[in-house]
C-alpha cells in the first residue's frame, strides 16, 4: 500500500499504459498531472512539452499520435474549452488521444481549484458537429488509475478522443492504493496491408488500421469529411457514412456501471466521481436507519448507460441524481429511466456532505 | 476513526504536514485519504488540509467533526474552532493567534518561533507543527512519521527537517 493523488495515479497509469508523449499547459487542478509526466517520461524513453497554451497542447499531441506515440493532455475548465475545437478534428481524423479534465466550478475561470461535475454535457458536446466520444470517470485513486489504463486502450481500439471526466475530488485526493502490476495494453493498430493502401478503409470493426506517419505509407488526414482514401469528397452518401461509422463504432461493451444493494431497493441514488463516494455514504446511512435505498455509479459516462436505466428492475421507482451541477446528468437518467427521477443538485463550490444527500431521498 | 484539520495560510506548509501525516498512517497499516483546499493564490491565501484515518474503508471524503484542529492564523482558529470535536484537541501558534478560542483542550506553543530560532527557518514550522500533532494524536508510531517525512522533504533538508519534527514531537 502507498499514499498517492488521484493525479500522481494519472501520471503512472498513462506510463504504464504505454503513453510516451505528453504535452500541455498547467492549470489547477490537474497541474500535478503535468509535474508528475515531467518526472516520469524522460525516464521511459518519452517526451514532456510544455506548449505556450491549451490549443497548442492539445495541437502538439495529435501531431505525436499521428507519428504514433501514445499521448495523453490534461487540463481544467478555461483550457478544455480551449481544446475543444482540436478534440472534434481528433473525432473526424480519428487520432488516438486521452485528455484528462479535472474539473472545476465554471463557466470562464470561475472558482479556481474548487471542485465540480459540471463538464458532462461539454465532455459529449463541446465541440461541434455530430461525433464520436468516450468519457470515463474515476471514483478512488485506484480506478483514477484503472480508468487511464482504460482510456489509453479505448482511444487506441476505437481511434477516436477519450475523455477522462475527473473532479477536483478525486484529482487532489490522496489515499492507500494497491496498484496492479499486470496490465492489458492495447497496442496501435497497423496496416494489414501495403498495397492499395488507403488509411481510412474501416476494418470489420468499423475502425481503420491508418498507419503512423513516417513508416512508408502515404497517408493523408483532415478534418474534412473524407472516403476511405483520407481525401475530402463532397457527397451526401460519403458524409451520411462517414457520420454513422463514427456513432457505430464505439462499442457499447465499454458501458460500465457499478451498482450495490439494488435487490431490495425502492429507491436508488445515481452518482459518479469524486461525488459517489458520499453517495455511497449516504446511501449506507440510509440503509442503517432502515431504508431500502440502493446505489448506482456510472463509471462510463459516455456513451450514455441508455440500456441499464432502461432495464432496471421494477421494485425499483424513483431515482435520485447527485451530482455537483445544476443538473446534467439527470436528464439523461430521464431520458432513459421509466420512473420518477429526483435532481440533488449542488454549486456551491463545495462538495456534499452525507447528509446533503440523504434529505433528497 | 480520526478526523484531523491542519488550517493556516499558504506556504506554511500544512498540506505537505497532512500528505507526511496521511502517509506514515498508510505505512502504520491504516487506511487514510487527506484532502485540501486552497485559495488561487501560491501564498498568502487561506489555506487547509484534512486526514482521515480509519481501519475501514473511507468513502466520503472530507471531515466534519475534527479530532485535532491545527491552527496556524487567527483566521483559521476562529473558522474552524466551530467544527471541532468537543473531546477533541486545539492546536495553535501562540504567537499568530493572539485571540485564543473559548475551548477545554487547547495546547499553545510558539510554533513559528521554534522555527525560526531553534531550527533557523520559518519554512520549517508546518514540521514543528507536525511533530505537535503527532505527540497529541498519539497514534502513530513515531519512528514511521520519521521514515515518512525523510521520503517526502528534498534529501539536503532531512537532517533539517527530522530535527524539527523531534522539536515539536519533544515540546508537549
Amino acid at each position: 500500500m502507498i499514499l498517492l493523488q488521484g493525479n500522481e495515479a494519472v501520471a503512472k497509469a498513462a506510463i504504464a499504459a504505454g503513453v510516451r508523449f505528453f504535452g500541455g499547459y498547467p492549470i489547477t487542478p490537474s497541474t500535478e498531472i503535468a509535474e508528475s509526466m515531467a518526472k516520469l517520461l524522460p525516464k521511459n524513453n518519452g517526451v514532456f512539452i510544455q506548449m505556450e497554451d491549451e490549443i497548442a497542447s492539445m495541437g502538439v499531441v495529435l501531431g505525436a499520435s499521428l507519428a504514433g506515440r501514445k499521448v495523453l493532455t490534461a487540463s481544467s475548465g478555461p483550457g478544455i474549452s480551449l481544446k475543444q475545437e482540436l478534440i472534434g478534428y481528433a473525432a473526424a481524423a480519428e487520432i488516438p488521444v486521452v485528455i484528462v479534465n479535472v474539473q472545476r466550478v465554471g463557466p470562464s475561470t470561475g472558482q479556481p481549484t474548487a471542485p465540480s461535475q459540471g463538464d458532462v454535457m461539454q465532455a459529449r458536446w463541446g465541440t461541434h458537429g455530430d461525433h464520436s466520444i468516450i468519457a470515463l470517470s474515476p471514483w478512488s485513486v485506484r480506478e483514477a488509475f484503472d480508468l487511464t489504463v482504460k482510456a489509453v486502450n479505448y482511444a487506441e481500439r476505437f481511434r477516436t478522443p477519450v475523455i477522462l471526466l475527473m473532479d477536483e475530488i478525486v484529482g487532489h485526493l490522496r489515499e492507500n492504493v494497491e496498484l496492479p502490476t499486470d496490465i492489458e495494453i492495447y497496442p496501435r493498430r497497423q496496416p494489414k496491408t501495403k498495397e492499395n493502401y488507403k488509411a481510412y478503409q474501416p476494418d470489420e470493426d468499423l475502425v481503420p488500421n491508418i498507419a503512423n506517419f513516417g513508416e512508408g505509407y502515404h497517408i493523408h488526414v483532415t478534418g474534412l469529411i473524407h472516403d476511405e482514401t483520407g481525401f475530402p469528397v463532397g457527397s451526401p452518401k460519403v458524409t451520411r457514412d462517414f457520420i454513422d461509422r463514427m456513432h457505430k463504432k464505439i462499442s457499447k461493451d465499454i458501458i460500465e456501471v457499478q451498482t450495490e444493494f439494488l435487490d431490495d431497493a425502492e429507491e436508488a441514488v445515481v452518482a459518479f466521481g469524486g461525488t459517489a463516494r458520499t453517495a455511497y455514504q449516504a446511501v449506507l446511512n440510509a440503509r442503517a436507519n432502515g431504508k431500502k435505498v440502493g446505489f448506482i455509479r456510472l463509471v462510463t459516462i459516455w456513451p450514455f448507460a441508455d440500456n441499464f436505466f432502461a432495464n432496471l428492475p421494477a421494485n425499483i421507482k424513483k431515482l435520485v441524481v447527485a451530482e455537483l451541477n445544476y443538473g446534467q446528468i439527470f436528464y439523461e437518467v430521464q431520458r432513459t429511466f421509466k420512473g420518477e427521477v429526483e435532481l440533488c443538485a449542488k454549486y456551491d463550490m463545495t462538495i456534499f456532505e452525507p447528509s446533503e444527500i440523504e434529505v433528497c431521498l | 476513526m480520526y478526523q484531523l484539520r491542519l488550517s493556516g495560510s499558504g506556504g506554511q506548509g500544512v498540506i505537505t504536514a497532512a500528505i507526511i501525516f496521511a502517509e506514515a498512517a498508510v505505512n502504520q497499516g491504516f487506511n487514510a485519504v487527506q484532502s485540501q483546499s486552497y485559495g488561487p493564490e501560491a501564498r498568502g491565501g487561506a489555506s487547509k488540509a484534512e486526514v482521515i484515518i480509519d481501519s475501514n474503508p473511507i468513502f466520503h471524503p472530507h471531515v466534519d467533526k475534527p479530532d485535532f484542529l491545527l491552527a496556524l492564523t487567527q483566521k483559521a482558529a476562529d473558522k474552524y474552532i466551530q467544527d471541532l470535536n468537543p473531546n477533541g484537541t486545539l492546536i495553535i501558534d501562540s504567537d499568530l493567534v493572539p485571540n485564543v478560542p473559548k475551548f477545554e483542550n487547547i495546547i499553545s506553543l510558539p510554533i513559528t518561533n521554534f522555527a525560526v530560532e531553534k531550527v533557523g527557518k520559518a519554512l520549517f514550522t508546518n514540521i514543528v507543527a507536525l511533530g505537535v500533532l503527532v505527540k497529541v494524536s498519539n497514534f502513530l508510531d513515531f519512528d514511521t512519521v520519521k521514515n515518512a517525512l525523510a521520503s517526502r522533504v528534498p534529501p539536503a533538508t532531512v537532517e533539517q527537517n527530522l530535527a524539527a519534527l523531534n522539536l515539536g514531537f519533544g515540546s508537549v
